[in-house]
């Protein structure tokens, strides 16, 4: 297991795997959204310079709740910037559950901090002292940055008949199997082929029939004969 | 039992639970699930916690313990989430949740007033005895400017351009960046043990203490004073209401007490909140009365009169609001 990955305990006795955002991840998308934000001044400051001074108040309006509540609203909305979003991560409380508006308030306010004494310099230094690579205002609010799991496709074990295994295994070793068999179609033949010869002194095959082979193990391991 | 037969045995309540979770997630509107459905969520759920725990304990396929690992998190979210903002809760906010939490941490608060009032009083005595020692405060052309805006002689107090409805606008705009920004980075000056929201707190005393003694000893003090004194009945007190969440963010820090100090600033972070969000509001209004009445053209007499309801309200409003006939609220 990495050593990002966080263990959640739920109420209900579940371990939760929540997988931390690095300093350098979270860069790359705060540089994202401070693309976003340059256009989204522009694109206001110049409609509103034709209205004189009355545009020119709006504008400072604007910008300012932006430039305070940019994050917040997208937070709030789907959970994390547009930033975050294109880079897979997303803004959770400390307990996996979706970030509070008040929690998502106080670290987008506690920004003011991390930026000290330049270019979010403070929120580095508590990103890199911190197991959890929090910034000072995640620290406050109880918040992580994690990947957000994308909806992974389960391959289904292949169709072959069920085989024996030869000796008994342990539940490792049947867990490595298993895990052999569904990883397969993600594997180009050569690669299954070599990783199936490893255990050619267990099958007694080579070639393409120690995969099928392995893959029988694999398929009594899951349904029996 | 066989992993096949497991799966086989639970697939429905999965595929039932994982329907219901993708229609939570969509928005509000798009959603399509019945109440009878919601309501076997946390059965559901649970179920799926129990099945994930044997798939684990009894090493099944990892592709297999991935796929319920991901329901479960789905699961958890959408139980165990707060409430979402309502707008009906942002009005019991500032009906009597701002002054409520305010009067629980009034200590910070008058420690704020204090780092803020006392340089201001201090150096604006000296700066009303002492002609040059505005200039060690400020350099020459910001003196030259402030002096400029408060000239009798200028028609519209507060700026040194001709102000119109136009410019009154600009300037609203000017005040709501600027001094909510103000607000803000006081209370997260807080982090650094407390000492940026101490530091801006008397930065901000000094300033202003050193402008109202300069105006007052050149003679502008009608045009600056009834310019200052309606808004900044609920910009000074917003100011110092920031600087008192600031410092709880540094008591926090530097005297966690039982807890460590970690868990001592989350908590305490949670209580100082409604103070910045509070306070934002009041600058909120400060900067209306500000660019739209402060710079009018009314009468000195009346300007003092309606500052002095302006304080009235705001003592008012955060001494009493909230409060119950028989409560300590």
């Amino acid at each position: 297991m990495l050593d990002t990955t966080r263990r959640y305990e739920t109420p209900e006795g579940i371990a939760l795997g929540l997988r931390i955002a690095g300093p350098v991840v979270r860069s790359c998308a705060w540089a994202i959204d401070m693309l976003i934000r340059a256009g989204l001044y522009l694109a206001i400051a110049i409609p509103f310079s034709f209205l004189g001074g009355l545009g020119f108040g709006l504008s400072l309006v604007v910008f300012f709740l932006i430039e305070w509540f940019y994050p917040v609203f997208f937070e709030l909305r789907q959970g994390a910037t547009p930033g975050k979003k294109a880079m897979g991560l997303e803004v959770i409380q400390d307990n996996g559950t979706p970030v509070s508006w008040s929690a998502s308030l106080l670290r987008n306010l506690l920004r003011a901090a991390d930026f000290l004494p330049f270019l979010y310099a403070a929120g580095l230094a508590s990103m890199l002292l911190n197991r959890n690579f929090q910034r000072l205002g995640d620290l406050a609010a109880g918040t992580l940055v994690v990947y957000r799991d994308k909806a992974t496709q389960r391959h289904e074990l292949p169709e072959v008949t069920p085989i024996h295994p030869p000796q008994p295994l342990t539940r490792e070793e049947q867990r490595t199997l298993l895990a052999f068999a569904e990883r397969t179609p993600l594997l180009t033949a050569e690669r299954q082929v070599e990783l199936a010869e490893i255990l050619s002194a267990l099958s007694g095959r080579q070639g393409t029939a120690a995969v099928t082979e392995l893959h029988a193990y694999a398929s009594w391991l899951a349904q029996g004969r | 039992m066989r992993q096949l037969d497991f799966e086989r045995r639970h697939r429905d309540a999965w595929e039932q639970l994982r329907l219901l979770l993708d229609d939570l997630e969509r928005s509000r509107r798009k959603r399509r699930h019945s109440r009878a459905e919601l309501a076997r969520l946390p059965s559901l759920y649970r179920e799926l916690c129990n099945h994930y725990a044997i798939a684990r304990s009894r090493h099944y396929s990892p592709a297999l313990e991935q796929q319920l690992h991901e329901l479960v998190l789905r699961g958890h979210r959408q139980l165990y989430s707060g409430r979402s903002a309502e707008l009906w809760r942002l009005v019991q906010f500032i009906a009597y949740g701002f002054p409520r939490a305010l009067r629980r941490q009034i200590r910070y608060f008058w420690l704020a007033a204090v780092l803020l009032v006392l340089p201001g009083l201090l150096v604006g005595g000296f700066c009303y005895l002492q002609p040059e020692l505005i200039y060690s405060v400020m350099d020459e052309d910001q003196v030259a400017g402030m002096e400029a805006m408060y000239d009798p002689g200028n028609r519209k107090p507060g700026r040194s351009l001709e102000r119109s409805a136009e410019t009154d606008m600009m300037m609203f705009g000017h005040y709501i960046s600027n001094n909510i920004g103000i607000g803000f980075r006081t209370f997260a000056g807080g982090m650094l043990f407390g000492l940026g929201s101490v530091l801006l707190l008397l930065f901000n005393g000094v300033a202003i203490g050193a402008v109202a003694g300069h105006l007052t000893r050149v003679g502008y003090q009608d045009t600056f004073w009834s310019f200052v004194s309606g808004h900044g009945a609920f910009e000074l007190t917003a100011i110092a209401i920031c600087g008192a969440s600031g410092l709880i963010l540094g008591h926090a820090l530097i005297a966690p007490g039982q807890l460590t100090r970690l868990d001592a600033l989350k908590r305490r972070a949670r209580e100082a909140l409604p103070l910045v969000m509070g306070a934002a509001f009041m600058l909120l209004i400060a900067a209306v009365i500000e660019a739209f009445w402060s710079s009018g053209t009314a009468a000195v007499e009346i300007k003092y009169g309606v500052a002095g309801l302006l304080w009235l309200l705001v003592v008012y409003y955060l001494g009493f609001a909230g409060r119950e006939a028989h409560g300590t609220g």
